[in-house]
């Protein structure tokens, strides 16, 4: 069957109920949020329709700025992390066997889909004074009595490296499983090492998945929001953080709406970014 | 050299992810509830609370209640749209593609936000079933996609043959190429079960108050400090996405699901 364009109503049948669980579920509320960002807040946490900026003067303030530019720092930081150690362990894993593979890959995805809470828990006992790694120091010696390594920027650091990694080599992976075997080969009978192979054909072979990449990591560790605050003091909070925050305990939706519209740009600016990358990538 | 580089590497990178959840399985079966590791004395007994302990229950039937339905929407949306994508030329359809993998680019807090405010401006705010309709549609980017990739599977002469032999849309789709897709229908709701059944921001940000899933159970529970039933929950989910995931590869192509091109390979 060719495919053809719809003839009657009847054929836009199946697109009905999709398009409109979309519209109205996602593409409504988004634009509430867009409106809500312009609302005036009264007192008890309502609000009262208006059209005013007074919500993105204050997340302009030097504190709101100063709390963007951790976020942003942090992000940038788990992405160069996770796609330093991602790069090398996934072409590995793409030269293991397809069973030893999907042995990886289940390992991976469960990693990925566990809750953030359910990580800052977990790092949280790891990094714990009680059951924690320094346990393990104090018996090998390197240390005399067991510490606490939480809360701390290192901790939010790992966890937070932790949670993007699975997500990292995942979207590295398919990648790096179609890049052509023979490349590798060519350099490797013309006498260069694996490693020198890996750095001068590889990574400039795959430049542009690797910004993709970064970027991707990037905005995925943008979107942590209890690690943060898990594993973190109060100066290590994100974006994220401070959203939740201002729309369920200072009940101030407005301003909320407007760090979130915030956030939506930079994202939309980077995603944009991603696909000029991406392009330029095919037409290379 | 290389050889032993890469065990060496293969094995950081693998304690890396498995070492705190030993440090958690070996918590979870502590006997005395302390967080201690290695563990002191060996009990289940924290595995028993989360079905004997009323509030704990609840909140793994609200879970698991919320990740079945929510999947299943999910793929009622994804289905159509993508056999829809599949069997017509309608290029401006495309937006609700986009559409449907927005929600899971952006930062979650910001599909959570939207919610919120729109079931508060709606007045639903609070009710249980909005969680499952923020949870499908944040989470029906995974049919959509595997489905996506299930329907350019399809070789359309079967179709083609079908059609000729005088079978409608509707035969055409339940006789052929529903058979087809079902492998990646089925990863498509296992994917977002898993994820949904672990999904904390949008729940807790449309009916955390009045529904309590396990993860804004566990996070409640964390600020008053330490349970071993958290421990025991923990390791509950990681074994029941591994269960779930391995049978998504016996059953299906994991390497092709996740975007490699040929199953021939070794």
């Amino acid at each position: 069957m060719k495919r053809e364009p719809p003839q009657s109503i009847a054929d836009y049948g199946p697109l009905f109920f999709p398009a409109g669980m979309l519209l109205i579920f996602f593409v409504v509320p988004f634009g509430t949020m867009i409106a809500v960002s312009f609302f005036k807040r009264q007192e008890g946490g309502f609000y009262t329709p208006a059209f005013v900026f007074s919500n993105y003067e204050r997340f302009l303030s030097a504190f709101f700025g100063g709390v963007l530019g951790f976020s942003l720092m942090l992000a940038v930081t788990v992405a160069i992390c996770c796609v330093v150690l991602a790069l090398p362990f996934t072409y590995l894993l793409s030269r293991l066997s397809r069973r030893l593979q999907v042995i990886w890959l289940v390992g991976l995805l469960s990693v990925l889909s566990l809750s953030e809470v359910i990580i800052g828990f977990a790092w949280s006992t790891l990094l714990s004074r009680t059951a924690g790694l320094s346990n393990l120091f104090v018996k090998i010696g390197l240390l005399d009595q067991p510490v606490a390594l939480f809360p701390s920027f290192g901790a939010v650091l790992t966890g937070m490296v932790y949670q993007a990694l699975p997500y990292t080599i995942l979207v590295l992976y398919p990648a790096i499983v179609r890049l052509d075997p023979t490349l590798m080969e060519a350099a490797r009978t013309l006498g260069s090492s694996p490693i020198r192979a890996f750095f001068n054909v590889l990574v400039p072979a795959l430049r542009n998945t690797i910004m993709a990449t970064l970027i991707m990591v990037f905005i995925f560790a943008l979107g942590s929001y209890l690690l943060p605050q898990i594993l973190g003091r109060p100066q290590h909070w994100t974006l994220s953080v401070l959203i939740t925050d201002q729309a369920i305990y200072q009940s101030n939706m407005p301003f909320a709406a407007a760090m979130a519209v915030f956030l939506v740009l930079v994202t939309l600016g980077l995603v944009a970014l991603t696909l000029l990358i991406g392009r330029k990538g095919e037409k290379a | 050299m290389i050889r032993w580089l890469k065990r060496f590497y293969f094995l950081v990178i693998g304690l890396f992810l498995s070492l705190p959840l030993i440090v958690v399985a070996g918590v979870s079966v502590n006997a005395k509830q302390t967080l201690a590791f290695p563990p002191q004395g060996f009990s289940l007994s924290w595995y028993g609370e989360i079905f004997s302990n009323t509030e704990w229950r609840s909140a793994l039937i609200a879970s698991v209640v919320l990740a079945t339905t929510s999947a299943a929407l999910a793929v009622l949306i994804a289905l159509p749209l993508s056999w829809f994508l599949w069997r017509r030329i309608a290029p401006w359809a495309n937006i609700f593609q986009v559409l449907g993998i927005a929600p899971f680019t952006l930062p979650p807090v910001i599909t959570a936000l939207g919610l919120l405010t729109f079931w508060a401006t709606t007045g639903f705010y609070g009710q249980p079933w909005t969680a499952v309709i923020g949870h499908a549609i944040f989470f029906v980017t995974l049919p959509l996609v595997t489905l996506s990739l299930g329907f350019s599977a399809i070789d359309r002469s079967f179709v083609e043959a079908a059609a000729t032999m005088g079978a409608n849309d509707r035969t055409i789709f339940r006789t052929v190429v529903l058979p087809l897709i079902l492998p990646y229908l089925v990863s498509g709701y296992a994917f977002a079960f898993v994820l949904s059944l672990n999904e904390y921001i949008v729940a807790y940000m449309t009916v955390g108050f009045t529904l309590e899933t396990l993860p804004i159970k566990i996070f409640n529970a964390l600020r008053y400090g330490y349970t071993p039933t958290m421990a025991s929950v923990t390791i509950l989910f990681v074994f029941t996405a591994a269960v779930i995931f391995s049978l998504v590869a016996k059953f299906g192509d994991l390497p092709k699901l996740l975007g490699a091109m040929a199953s021939d390979e070794p």
